[in-house]
């Protein structure tokens, strides 16, 4: 699977809170959740990005709550895939499970300014940045992640295992 | 080699001699949990997946916890997605407004988990459990599903930290001035995917409240897990609570760590972290001059019985100063009784303070204690990210129940000492 799209730069410690903030968690609603997407952050965000476009962090991006209204509210957005130096735990099991394409490349992270147009290659984990003309590895899925994602999320798994 | 306590679990979970750190594997588990935020959106996909019945209606746990009493409608439909799942599957542990408590005190409290087992639930501080033996960490709604369809979750098993903790502590110190001095020392990621393993002299000296505190906020430095080895503070814990069989863990002599690292307690005061993140600590003698408009003494990390009374005694014959609002929330209908009966709640009633029925309320910015824009509030909860608890431009201080008492009183940050 291919990506393209433009760079969103963010910095250290990107908490679940900014990406979707509780007073929102009364609803599960992808769109309604995705309308507010990064708001504590950054409040024009969603008026600025384009579907397509690739969120691009530094370390830990998605620390704080379990809630999956995160990757979620990213994922609605439009937002085709996420890169960063590192993921918080949770952020990270809960965007495989969902399907919202995450990356780990600390060169990525590093060299990736904003407004960078990028291309991305989900299953070698090439990620070409066209601005600058240079291509950096991330990080591949381990193969078990692979098959959830095959799939098509985890639930999908589960289920064509049960039957 | 040797393995840790964590190993040991997973590895009995995944029916398996021995697993290393770093495998993957699929492990059956004793307590599926999620609350009113994130089992609607785990109902939703489970129905959507077509799934038709629970793995077990006796080990999943449903707990209404952060927006009851509904704050509202949204809210309110949100809750009754949950609750007709629970009755529609009888799920035997299910609890509402009446019988619930915010959940991480609540398992503990009811003996829904016991050493040796694995939990799963869809909350980023189901690592407390830890306190009492088990493996325990948080997930998202879609694992949750997936866990209530099957019974099982697939794990990478963690490297393990160990953290030491030996000396005595100083007056006014308890779990939560530990934990927090733990996170400055390694910030907010640095633990990241890590079992997080307390231990020593000064922890075995640590009551059971305390222990959960820790274990409670490991996923503040990015833990996978936090977990302390059964002794005897734990099993006189759960033998009355216990309604089935457990098991006691402990790591190998041998057992492989990534890192250790060792703390005297007797050189650590009571903290109090700085807005916006839990790493920002530093000893409240550092702290000079922050007016607070704010005071909250609850949440599932120190809204237990010992923290009421640690706060009551601070609080017993004085009135709390006339520009702070002091919010007191058992995390528990139990600790709420008992608080009651112990003439706690008269306290803080008496000094100025309210007290709500239990819930998350403010912790997380939902409701009972919104800040506005410039405020400040010293909280016993467990994050002080941006917006927390309620404008993005108020802030959050975190500390003990002591410390946040201290400050209601004086009207800024400030020690028990100083009153
Ligand atoms: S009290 Fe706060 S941290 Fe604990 S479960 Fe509730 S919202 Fe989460």
């Amino acid at each position: 699977m291919k990506l393209a799209g433009k760079a969103w730069k963010f910095g250290d410690d990107v908490n679940t809170d900014e990406i979707i903030p509780a007073r929102y968690l009364n609803t599960s609603d992808p769109d309604e959740l995705a309308s507010h997407c990064m708001e504590d952050i950054d409040p024009d965000f969603m008026n600025k990005m384009s579907p397509g476009d690739i969120i691009v962090a530094n370390k830990n991006f998605g620390c704080g709550s379990s809630r999956e209204h995160a990757p979620l509210a990213i994922k609605t957005a439009g937002i085709s895939c996420v890169i960063a130096k590192s993921f918080a735990r949770i952020f990270y099991r809960n965007s495989i499970n969902i399907g919202l394409p995450i990356l780990e490349s600390e060169e990525a992270a590093a060299k990736i300014q904003e407004g960078d147009r990028l291309e991305i290659d989900l299953a070698s984990g090439v990620i070409k940045n066209l601005t600058k003309d240079e291509t950096y590895q991330a990080q591949p899925f381990p193969g078990f992640m692979q098959q959830i994602i095959s799939s098509g999320g985890l639930l999908n798994y589960v289920m064509s295992r049960q039957n | 080699m040797g393995m840790t306590i964590t190993q040991k679990i997973l590895a009995a979970h995944a029916g398996k001699e021995s697993v290393d750190p770093g495998e993957l594997i699929m492990a059956k588990l004793d307590v599926v949990l999620a609350n009113d935020i994130t089992a609607p959106i785990g109902i939703t996909e489970f129905r959507k997946a077509g799934a038709k019945k629970v793995f077990d209606k006796d080990k999943i746990v449903l707990v209404a916890d952060h927006f009851v009493p509904n704050k509202d409608i949204a809210s309110a439909q949100q809750t009754k997605l949950m609750r007709d799942f629970a009755r529609e599957h009888e799920i035997t542990n299910y609890f509402d407004v009446g019988n619930m408590g915010i959940e991480h005190a609540l398992l503990p409290e009811q003996g829904l988990v016991l050493p040796g087992d694995t939990v799963l639930g869809a909350d980023s501080h189901t690592c407390t459990y830890g306190a009492l033996g088990a493996f325990s960490t948080g997930s998202g709604s879609t694992d949750f599903a997936a866990a209530m369809i099957t019974g099982e979750a697939w794990f990478r098993v963690p490297e393990s930290m160990k953290f030491i903790f030996y000396g005595k502590r100083q007056k006014w110190v308890s779990g939560k001035d530990l934990i927090l001095h733990l996170i400055g020392d390694i910030g907010v990621d640095g633990a990241l995917y890590k079992a997080m393993e307390f231990t020593g002299e000064a922890i075995a000296d640590l009551s059971m409240s305390s222990r959960l505190t820790m274990c409670n906020m490991a996923i503040e430095a990015g833990g996978k897990s936090g977990i302390i080895a059964p002794d005897k503070v734990t099993l006189d814990y759960v033998e009355s609570r216990a309604n089935r069989g457990y098991r006691i863990y402990e790591s190998d002599p041998d057992a492989e760590y990534c890192e250790v690292r060792e703390y005297d307690v007797s050189k650590i005061k009571p903290q109090v972290a700085l807005p916006f993140l839990p790493e920002n600590t530093v000893p409240i003698s550092e702290v000079t001059d922050i007016k607070i408009d704010q005071a909250v003494i609850g949440s599932c990390t120190n809204g237990r019985l010992e923290d009421l009374r640690i706060a009551a005694q601070i609080l017993r014959g004085h009135n709390i100063h006339p520009d702070v609002r002091l919010i007191v929330i058992p995390a528990t209908q139990s600790i709420y009784m008992q608080a009651l009966y112990e003439g706690l709640i008269e306290i803080f009633i008496e000094a100025g303070g309210v007290v709500s029925t239990p819930t998350c309320g403010p912790c997380l910015g939902g409701y009972m204690g919104i800040l506005a824009e410039g405020e400040r509030a010293i909280s016993t909860t467990n994050r002080n990210f941006r917006g927390r608890m309620g404008h993005v431009d108020s802030e959050v201080y975190l500390s003990g129940p002591a410390v946040a008492a201290a400050s209601a009183v004086l009207g800024k940050i400030a020690s028990p000492e100083e009153l």
